[in-house]
């Protein structure tokens, strides 16, 4: 069992106003950076890769292999994308950073770039996140000012290097945060996923090679630089090493966003973290990261660990680790509704499992709903989500169809009591009906 | 053409501009930039975005019909938006949503008469731990209650 008071902190250290530059630099800011250039970039790719550093934005992947997939020899410049589009439902971890520790990021951004050769990053922020937006920009100004962004951080650091960070600012469109549609959003396009591969290592940006992290991953990468790949590495679950932004939700008594290793057991995170569930009531469902994650069954969280490998093993996935706890008087099919309609809407339209599949669940959802549904409704329902998994450009077809497909296998005993056994037809039979009213058939005739 | 961008405006996008390599890249800035100076996106305030930037039109009318935060329509001086998804749900954002609609009279993307106010149900705005939430214009309302909303909508009136 992780201790909690012991731990350390490596994105949001416990440390008052960090969103100071003053107690930023008190507190050994910049000097990661510092360390970094004086390291060369294969260094710096190789010390991530040890670390273990997973990608935060929910696909886990390694951030260092990602780095390292960048071609060393190119006349295209390099672009660093860091992504807080921050829009998964149960995620809102990212808006934290901005507040708390806007020039650890900062510093993340300035070492990656480095380590991949980019010039140029883009920290694409969603357009509702005014204030976080606001604030962000703040940092980054004074950054500029103190000459740890921009050109005169040749004087700063004594180096060749240097490079710019912008904010782009989204403009509401969940599909932002995937990508390929990122980068179309910040080329001033549609928010369209593109087909892979190719890869934005090979093409990204503007044709140019390009890297993408989720906002979270690159705030851990200067605490990596400064106490070494082997002190990460040792925190939390092995394979999926570091910490994690836990966002809990719903129904619990202290939701918010809880910094603990990778690994905690989700009973704990729930029970002990968010002080436990209102009125004391069981659980009935836990997403476990973020609505488009298979949900969990609350008789069957015993012993399930926050990494991507026990959460694999339970039948489903991190994800940005947004726990979404739902108590014994939820109203499953409601949520469901919710879920549907939410993928629906923010479908791009690209392909057409998805566009019209997310449309067909949520219809049949209502359709339950209002009484009318049918237990082949329940089988129809996973047949439309088998088929949008895995048929469409970019990984929204599988968060509609998850959800759905996993809450019905998993909750089959609640969703039956919403249908009827029976089918009955809702247009009435025209012949019967007439066979049933006093008019001689004679005077249809006429 | 009536819609011209202020002076002061013309800097922000080219500010904007600066950022990125090519210019249609600067859209979406540019597109927020001429919202904020003209309450909605007209099809004069369109095409003027287009001759700024020396990009085609369609380009701008294929961004602005895609984002959802920006409008082709006035809104209103108080643009409610409630968010009704999961984490929120679980909390009473559809109690929170149907007061906001009673007290206001409003159906979903409608605007009060008088041009005061505009109701919007929205998807997830990245409060869930903070549930349930309503946004008027660009600033959090969070951990509501039915009171506290209607106290927030009665200091607008």
């Amino acid at each position: 069992m992780v201790k909690i008071s012991i731990m350390e902190k490596i994105v949001l250290p416990e440390i008052l106003n960090l969103n100071q530059i003053e107690v930023y630099l008190a507190n050994y800011g910049f000097e990661s950076a510092k360390k970094a250039f004086s390291q060369t970039p294969d260094d710096i790719i190789d010390q991530v890769k040890k670390s273990g550093l997973r990608g935060r934005g929910g696909a886990a992947f390694s951030a260092g292999l990602k780095w390292s997939f960048m071609p060393k020899t190119t006349d295209k410049p390099k672009y660093l994308c860091i992504n807080g589009d921050e829009s998964e439902p149960g995620s809102f971890k990212d808006r934290q950073i901005f507040e708390d520790n806007p020039f650890q990021l900062i510093e993340g951004v300035i070492i990656t770039s480095y380590a991949i050769g980019a010039k140029v990053a883009y920290l694409y922020i969603r357009g509702e996140y005014h204030k976080w937006i606001k604030l962000m920009q703040k940092a980054i100004d004074i950054a500029y000012e103190r000459g740890y962004l921009g050109e005169k951080m040749k004087s700063t650091f004594g180096t060749e290097f240097y490079c710019d960070l912008y904010i782009h600012k989204g403009a509401g469109a969940y599909i932002c945060g995937e990508e390929s549609s990122l980068m179309n959003s910040i080329e001033g396009y549609r928010g369209y996923p593109r087909v892979k591969p190719p890869f934005p290592a090979q093409r990204g940006l503007w044709g140019c090679p390009t890297t993408i992290n989720n906002v979270e991953t690159i705030t851990n990468v200067p605490q990596i630089i400064s106490k070494g790949w082997e002190w990460f590495s040792k925190i939390g679950a092995p394979k999926h090493p570091g910490t994690l932004l836990y966002g809990i939700s719903g129904h619990v008594n202290k939701p918010g966003v809880y910094e603990y290793p990778t690994g905690m057991l989700l009973t704990e995170l729930i029970y002990n973290v968010a002080g436990g569930v209102p009125g004391n009531k069981k659980i009935k469902c836990v997403i476990p990261g973020g609505s488009s994650m298979p949900p969990l069954r609350g008789d069957r969280l015993e012993g399930v660990r926050m990494d991507a490998e026990s959460l694999k093993e339970a039948g489903s996935a991190v994800g940005t680790a947004g726990i979404m706890v739902m108590d014994e008087d939820t109203n499953l099919l409601k949520v469901l509704i919710r879920i549907a309609h939410f993928y629906h809407h923010e479908s791009c339209g690209q392909c057409t499992p998805c566009r019209e599949g997310t449309g067909w669940m949520e219809k049949i959802l209502h359709r339950i709903l209002e009484g009318n549904g049918t237990s082949k409704d329940l089988d129809l329902l996973i047949s439309v989500a088998n088929n949008i998994e895995g048929n469409t450009i970019c990984a929204l077809g599988d968060a509609a169809a998850w959800p759905v497909k996993f809450m019905i296998e998993r909750f089959r005993d609640e969703f039956e009591t919403f249908v009827k056994k029976e089918v009955s037809l809702p247009v009435p039979n025209k012949v019967h009906s007439m066979r049933l009213t006093s008019l001689p058939l004679a005077d249809l005739k006429k | 053409m009536s819609f011209k961008f202020t002076e002061e405006n013309l800097t922000l996008i080219d500010k904007a501009r600066k950022k990125y390599p090519t210019a249609l890249a600067a859209v979406m800035d540019t597109v927020y930039i001429a919202q904020e100076q003209n309450g909605y996106l007209s099809n004069e305030v369109m095409e003027e975005i287009a001759n700024v930037l020396g990009i085609d039109k369609v380009n701008v009318l294929s961004v602005v019909t895609f984002y959802t935060m920006y409008h082709t329509k006035r809104m209103g001086k108080y643009h409610i938006q409630v968010c009704t998804n999961v984490s929120c749900m679980l909390r009473g954002a559809y109690e929170i949503w149907d007061k906001v609609k009673e007290k206001l009279g409003l159906e979903n993307m409608e605007v009060s008469p008088d041009g005061k106010f505009s109701l919007e149900e929205v998807e997830c705005m990245g409060a869930c731990g903070y549930a349930p939430m309503i946004a008027v214009n660009e600033d959090y309302y969070e951990n509501l209650t039915k009171e506290k909303v209607e106290e927030i909508l009665e200091s607008l009136k």
